[in-house]
C-alpha cells in the first residue's frame, strides 16, 4: 500500500493543532480543536484507501486491481456527517453558555469544589460522643444505674448545678452554654459584653 | 422464516417511533402512547430473538443483501440478545417513569415533547451497537446513542446541565475520534472492518501491530465504559441530568462500552496478551471509584461513583478470559444494568419526596414513606452484594473464577472486590441511615416538605408556587417498583440466567459459531492461542 506523503504531513499538522486546541479553556477553541481532529481522522481514513489516481467507478472492462478502494470514502462521508452534527450541537451549547454566563470558558463544578473543601471531620459520623439521632432516646442514667427520669434531677458540672437534660444538651457539639439561672445568665452576658468593650 | 432475520426491527422500530413522535410533537398524549407501544413491541421482539438464539444458535442478517465481508452485518448471538432484552426492559421502565414525571409536573422543568423522539433514538443506537457485526457500524451505533444522549443531558439548557454537557460532549467526541482512528488503522492493516472477518485476519498480523490496534480500541471503549484512568468525566456529568435520563445513562451507556470491550477481547483479540494490564485497571477502577463514592454527600454523585467502581467487576471478569470469569461478567452486566437504573430512579423519587438529593439535608423518609424506604433498601443491598441478592451471586461467580485462576494478581483482585463490596455497603448504609432513619430536625436545612405534618403527607401533595404537585405519583412509583421486582427476579431466576451467561461465554471464547454464522459454514476458524489463563 502506498501513501501520499503530503496528505500524511497535513494530517500530522492537523492532529497537533487539534490536540493543542482542545487543551485550551476557551470553548470555541475546544470546538475548533475537535473539528481539526475529526478532519485529520478523515485524512487518515482516506490514506488507508491507497494512492489516488485509480479508477473510481465500476465498469466491467476495468481490471479489479486498478480500482480505487471505495469503502474509505464511504466511511469518510459518514464521519463527516456525524462531525457536522456534533459541531452544530457544540455551537448551540457554546451559545447557551454565553447567554447564561457571559463567558466562553469551561466552568467548574460547584458541588465538586464543595466536596473538595469538606473537612474530613464529620460531626455526625466522627464525633467522639455520638449525637443521639434515634427517635427513641435512651433514658439518662445516674452513676448508680438508676434511671434519672426525674425532670428536676441535677448534676454538678463546671462548678455549677445544672438540670440533667441541660447538661446533656451541652455535650452536643455546636450547642451553646445553657444556664439554669436567669440571674447568672444576665450576669454572664454583661460580663462578656464588658470584656468585648 | 427464521425469526432472527427480524433482528433489524430492533433498530428500525425505535427509529420509526422517533419519527412518529416527532410528527406528533404537539400531541403529548399520542406521543406517550406511540413511544410506549413501540418500545414494548421492541422488547417483545427481542424476547423472541433471545428465544430463537437459545434454540437455533447464532445467526446473522446481511443488510441490503451484500455478501458478508463487504456489507453491514447484524449478528444475534446469546450475549447480544441477552443485552438487548435487559436494556429494552430497563429503557421501557425508565420511559414510563419519565412520562409519569412529565404528566405529574407538566412541561415546566424540561421540554418533554422533544424527550420522546430523542429517547427512542437513544434506544435505537444502543440496539444497533449491540447487534452490529461490523466495526464501523458499531461506531455509527455509538454516535447515534451519543448524539441522542448529548440532547438528553442538556435537556432544558439550565446552567449546571450545560456545564456538565460540555464535559460530556468533549470527552465523548474525543473517544469517538480515537475509535475512528482505530478503525482506520484496522482497515489499513487488514483491509476489512467486518468483525468476523477481522477475527480471522487480525490473527495473521505481527504481534506489535496487533497490540497497537488492541490498545487503541480498548482505550476508545474504556473512555465510554468509564474504566479507571478514563472515568473522571462520568461523576462530573451524569448527576446534573434529569433523574430518568441519569438512570438510563447509568444503566445502558457505560454497558455499551463494556459490551464493546468484551467483543474486542473475545472476538477480535483472543488470548491473554493484555490481560495483566486489564486486571490492574480493573482493581484500580473498583477501589478508586468506591473511595470517591464515600466522599460524596449528594446521592446522585455517590451512585455515579459506585457505577464507575462496579464497572471494575465487569472488567475483572473479562480480563480473566476463562469461561467462568466471562460468564460471571455477563451475569454481572445484566444485574448491574437493572440495579443501577432502579437506584437512580429511586433517587429521583427521594428528591421529589424529600426536596433534595443531598444526604445532609434529607431525614426521616422511612416514616414519611415506608414504600420508598423499601424501594431504596432492596436495590441498595443488591448493589452492595448482600446474600441472597443477584449482586452477591455475580460477585461470588467472579471470586470463584478469580480463585480458580490462582495467580497472585487474581487473588489481589478478589480481595479488592470484597473490599469494594464492603465499602459499597458503607456508602449506601450512610444514605440509608441519614435519609431514612434520623429525625427531620437533625438534618441541615431540611426541606419544609420533610417537616410537614403526616396528614399532609398522606394526601401525597404539596403546594409549590400555587399548583399542587404530586410528590409520589403512581406512574413514577410503578415503573420503579417494576425494576426493583425485575432485580429480585434476577436473583430468583439466577440459575437459568447463569446458564445463558455460561453458554454465551463459552460461545464467545470459542468464536466458531460467530464466525461461521457471518461468513458461512466453510469459514476457517483460527486456533486460539490461549495460555494458562483458560481452564
Amino acid at each position: 500500500m502506498s501513501v501520499n506523503l503530503t496528505l500524511l504531513t497535513v494530517m500530522g499538522a492537523l492532529y497537533a493543532c487539534g490536540i493543542y486546541l482542545i487543551l485550551e479553556r476557551s470553548l470555541t477553541r475546544v470546538l475548533l480543536g475537535l473539528m481539526l481532529l475529526a478532519n485529520a481522522t478523515n485524512l487518515l481514513i482516506l490514506a488507508t484507501g491507497g494512492y489516488a489516481g485509480l479508477a473510481p467507478f465500476f465498469s466491467k472492462d476495468t481490471d479489479p486491481a486498478s480500482y480505487s478502494d471505495p469503502l474509505p470514502q464511504a466511511l469518510i462521508l459518514t464521519s463527516i456527517v456525524i462531525s457536522f452534527a456534533v459541531t452544530a450541537f457544540m455551537l448551540g451549547i457554546i451559545y447557551r453558555t454565553w447567554v447564561l454566563a457571559r463567558q466562553d470558558d469551561i466552568q467548574d463544578d460547584i458541588e465538586d469544589r464543595r466536596v473538595a473543601e469538606t473537612p474530613s471531620f464529620d460531626a455526625e459520623d466522627d464525633a467522639v460522643i455520638p449525637v443521639e439521632t434515634s427517635e427513641f432516646p435512651l433514658p439518662m442514667r445516674g452513676p448508680d444505674g438508676s434511671v434519672a427520669a426525674d425532670p428536676t434531677a441535677t448534676v454538678e458540672a463546671g462548678g455549677r448545678t445544672l438540670l440533667a437534660e441541660h447538661a446533656a444538651l451541652e455535650e452536643k457539639p455546636g450547642s451553646g452554654n445553657i444556664t439554669t439561672d436567669r440571674n447568672t445568665g444576665t450576669e454572664n452576658g454583661t460580663d462578656t459584653d464588658g470584656g468585648a468593650k | 422464516m427464521n425469526l432472527a432475520s427480524l433482528a433489524p426491527l430492533a433498530v428500525v422500530l425505535p427509529i420509526l417511533g422517533a419519527a412518529l413522535t416527532f410528527v406528533l410533537i404537539r400531541h403529548s398524549r399520542a406521543q406517550r402512547a406511540v413511544s410506549i407501544c413501540l418500545l414494548s413491541l421492541t422488547l417483545l421482539l427481542e424476547c423472541l430473538l433471545l428465544a430463537s438464539v437459545w434454540n437455533g444458535g447464532t445467526s446473522a442478517v446481511n443488510i441490503g443483501g451484500w455478501i458478508p465481508p463487504y456489507g453491514i452485518v447484524l449478528v444475534v448471538d446469546q450475549f447480544s440478545s441477552l443485552m438487548l432484552v435487559v436494556s429494552s426492559a430497563v429503557s421501557l421502565a425508565v420511559l414510563v417513569y419519565a412520562t409519569g414525571q412529565g404528566m405529574a409536573d407538566g412541561d415546566q422543568d424540561a421540554p418533554v415533547s422533544i424527550f420522546h423522539p430523542t429517547y427512542l433514538i437513544l434506544v435505537a443506537g444502543v440496539s444497533n451497537a449491540f447487534l452490529s457485526g461490523d466495526l464501523f457500524n458499531l461506531y455509527v451505533g455509538f454516535e447515534i446513542l451519543l448524539t441522542a444522549s448529548y440532547v438528553l443531558m442538556t435537556l432544558g439548557g439550565t446552567g449546571p446541565r450545560i456545564r456538565a454537557g460540555v464535559t460530556y460532549v468533549v470527552v465523548s467526541v474525543v473517544s469517538s475520534v480515537l475509535f475512528l482512528i482505530a478503525i482506520a488503522m484496522v482497515y489499513g492493516a487488514t483491509g476489512t472492518i467486518n468483525m468476523a472477518d477481522l477475527a480471522i485476519k487480525l490473527s495473521e498480523l505481527d504481534q506489535g501491530t496487533k497490540t497497537l490496534l488492541h490498545v487503541m480500541l480498548l482505550v476508545a471503549f474504556g473512555i465510554k465504559a468509564a474504566v479507571f484512568p478514563l472515568s473522571f468525566w462520568l461523576p462530573d456529568s451524569y448527576p446534573t441530568a434529569p433523574a430518568p435520563v441519569t438512570a438510563v445513562f447509568a444503566g445502558l451507556l457505560t454497558k455499551v462500552g463494556v459490551y464493546a470491550m468484551v467483543r474486542t477481547e473475545t472476538l477480535l483479540f483472543p488470548g491473554d496478551s493484555l490481560n495483566t494490564p486489564l486486571m490492574v485497571v480493573a482493581l484500580l477502577t473498583m477501589v478508586v471509584g468506591i473511595l470517591g463514592a464515600l466522599a460524596q454527600s449528594d446521592i446522585k454523585r455517590l451512585l455515579s461513583f459506585t457505577l464507575v467502581s462496579h464497572i471494575g467487576y465487569m472488567v475483572f471478569g473479562l480480563a480473566m478470559s476463562s469461561v467462568a470469569g466471562l460468564a460471571a461478567a455477563v451475569f454481572y452486566v445484566a444485574h448491574h444494568i437493572t440495579i443501577q437504573t432502579s437506584l437512580f430512579l429511586v433517587t429521583g423519587l427521594i428528591e421529589r419526596r424529600g426536596g433534595s438529593s443531598s444526604v445532609d439535608r434529607l431525614a426521616g423518609l422511612a416514616k414519611l414513606s415506608p414504600l420508598l424506604a423499601l424501594l431504596f433498601f432492596v436495590p441498595a443491598m443488591n448493589l452492595a452484594g448482600i446474600p441472597p441478592f443477584s449482586g452477591f451471586l455475580g460477585k461470588l461467580g467472579l471470586m470463584q473464577a478469580g480463585i480458580g485462576l490462582g495467580t497472585p494478581l487474581a487473588y489481589a483482585l478478589v480481595i479488592g472486590g470484597v473490599l469494594t463490596s464492603l465499602l459499597t455497603l458503607l456508602a449506601v448504609a450512610r444514605v440509608w441511615n441519614r435519609a431514612f432513619w434520623r429525625k427531620a430536625e437533625d438534618a441541615e436545612h431540611p426541606d419544609p416538605v420533610l417537616l410537614a405534618p403526616i396528614p399532609d403527607v398522606e394526601r401525597d401533595t404539596a403546594t409549590e408556587g400555587g399548583t399542587a404537585v404530586r410528590l409520589l405519583p403512581r406512574t413514577m412509583v410503578g415503573p420503579t417498583l417494576g425494576l426493583v421486582v425485575l432485580g429480585v427476579a434476577l436473583t430468583v431466576f439466577a440459575g437459568p440466567l447463569f446458564q445463558v451467561a455460561d453458554q454465551s461465554a463459552a460461545a464467545m471464547l470459542d468464536r466458531s459459531a460467530y464466525i461461521q454464522a457471518v461468513l458461512g459454514d466453510g469459514a476457517p476458524v483460527p486456533a486460539l492461542a490461549l495460555s494458562g489463563g483458560g481452564k
